[in-house]
């Protein structure tokens, strides 16, 4: 699993824009927003959250459908599932590399926008905490409809229509978890369900992905 | 029982066996059907609060209660399907998808007509209506990766995957949605719950439940048949059946 | 029966439009669903003649 990490983080360090696009991507759709709805500072820290939270949706599903193309059309993938080493634990590794150039990426810029966004402090360190959370969660989501679709070249449309629903209930805590933080209530109610869903879906998901990755190969 | 169990599994029992049940289910859900539309749109008592346009609810609620049922059903058949692998599951999905899509639509569209006199808006983030439309995003994924390659095992497979994560995740969806309407809940009194609805009113609420589900088993073994014809055109039986 | 005459049937307290429409769109998803049932099962079986009539020619 170890190998597996440290080959995908060398690989993505080859290809930095493949770190760097998605993370554009996720500045680009957020600095739309001011111009969209008027530079306002309570309209802003208003609307913040959603806005962050989308965003982050939007780009884990942009990067997610690269997963295990590469690895798919070489014959990487193959080579694994033939071989000694658990599929699950490779699938975990690149989760995790995965993650680690994404989602933690986007955690770490966050607190940026809150600020663009006139979020005070409190709803800011939410708004980490919250992505630092929940963004495993969608990576993990985001993997099985990536292997689900290894074999179609369809791409990252299908992808969204296939992974968006189940992201739902990650984006009402997350937003509502930012929200009551922003107006001075408790939250650790919001930060224990967040965990609870990230606890299961590390568990699960990557069966799913697994059979999905099995399911590809098969045809 | 078992017995039962394998021979539906295969093409040619079903075939025979739905042959003959097919009539008796058809005739069942017209006898239902207009039974409880007649009953709805004449006999029940209209609401002390909604007046005459609680009518509506005797198509919105049993077509979001089986809408429901059937991704239930569909995501059974692909349970069945990864497991035993048997064709027939897969035949089975393929086919309750879209009538489960048309019945979320006609759900969304009775609740949005039915929103307008009663909440003076066409459409409200409603927990129901709301959760209803995150069903229908649903069925839509199903159908499109189902559709990406026709008849192909692996996308059926795939499929399958996708209708069983589905229905893992529907109630933590549903959950969140309901959490997130009180969070948000201003003024507006859902549509459906009431305190105590009396017999008059339920009685062909049951009526049309059951029509549904009637007409939803009529069209699903409908198009398993056809299905079936599609994909074993080769075996000799489907060539003895006359005018096929 | 709950109504005084057929008029007050369409009419329906005022809500007439709103409940008319609603039964008017079932009866829509109901009548696609039956016309698309018997359109595929016609479709499948005139494939099938065709798949055989390939294979007599072949």
């Amino acid at each position: 699993m170890l190998e597996t990490i440290r080959r995908d983080l060398l690989l993505h360090f080859r290809k930095p824009a493949d770190i760097l696009n998605p993370l554009a991507f996720f500045v680009l759709i957020i600095s739309l927003f001011p111009f969209g709805v008027g530079p306002s500072a309570s309209i802003l820290s208003e609307i913040s959250a959603g806005v962050i939270w989308v965003a982050a949706l939007l780009t884990t599903l942009f990067s997610i459908d690269m997963m295990f193309k590469s690895d798919y059309e070489d014959g990487t993938l193959e080579q694994i599932v033939l071989g000694k080493e658990s599929l699950l634990l490779v699938v975990y590794g690149k989760v995790f590399a995965q993650w680690l150039v994404g989602g933690l990426m986007i955690t770490l810029m966050s607190p940026l926008f809150g600020m663009m966004f006139y979020v005070n402090n409190d709803g800011i360190f939410a708004t980490a905490l919250a992505l630092m959370l929940a963004t495993p969660t969608m990576t993990l989501l985001g993997s099985i409809g990536a292997a689900l679709t290894l074999g179609l070249n369809k791409g990252g449309v299908l992808i969204s229509i296939l992974v968006l629903p189940l992201y739902l209930p990650v984006l009402i805590l997350g937003v509502a978890m930012i929200d009551s933080a922003i107006v001075g209530d408790d939250y650790v109610g919001h930060v224990f369900w967040l965990a609870a869903i990230l606890v299961v879906s590390t568990g699960f998901a990557p069966l799913a992905t697994e059979l999905g990755i099995r399911i590809s190969l098969s045809e | 029982m078992w017995s039962l169990f394998h021979k539906l599994g295969s093409p040619r029992p079903f075939y025979e066996i739905s042959d003959r049940l097919l009539p008796i289910l058809g005739c069942l859900t017209v006898i239902f059907l207009s039974v409880g539309t007649i009953w709805a749109l004449g006999f029940a008592p209209p609401d002390y609060q909604q007046g005459e346009s609680v009518r509506i609810m005797y198509v919105h609620v049993p077509s979001a209660i089986v809408a429901q049922s059937s991704y239930m059903i569909m995501a059974i058949a692909g349970a069945v399907f990864l497991i035993w692998r048997i064709k027939i599951a897969d035949i089975a999905l393929q086919c309750a998808a879209p009538i489960g899509a048309s019945l979320t639509l006609l759900a969304l569209a009775t609740g949005a007509i039915w929103g307008k006199p009663t909440w003076g808006a066409w459409w409200v983030w409603d927990a129901r209506l709301t959760s209803t439309l995150i069903l229908f995003f649903l069925f839509i994924g199903v159908i499109v990766l189902r559709s990406a390659k026709e008849g192909s095992e692996a996308v059926g497979r795939a499929t399958a995957t996708l209708a069983v994560v589905g229905l893992v995740n529907l109630p933590v969806i549903k959950f969140s949605v309901d959490w997130w309407f009180t969070l948000h809940q201003s003024s507006s009194f859902s549509l459906t719950e009431k305190p105590s609805m009396p017999v008059e009113m339920w009685l062909p609420l049951v009526v049309m439940v059951a029509g549904f589900y009637l007409f939803f088993f009529y069209v699903w073994i409908f198009s398993v048949r056809t299905e079936i014809l599609k994909r074993e055109y080769r075996s000799q039986w489907v060539r003895f059946i006359h005018d096929v | 029966m709950m109504f005084k005459g057929f008029n007050d049937f369409i009419l329906m307290g005022g809500h007439g439009l709103y409940v008319w429409s609603a039964y008017g769109f079932a009866l829509l998803v109901i009548g696609y669903t039956l016309i698309r049932l018997a359109m595929d099962r016609r479709k499948v079986i005139e494939l099938n003649k065709k798949r055989k009539s390939e294979e007599l020619d072949s």
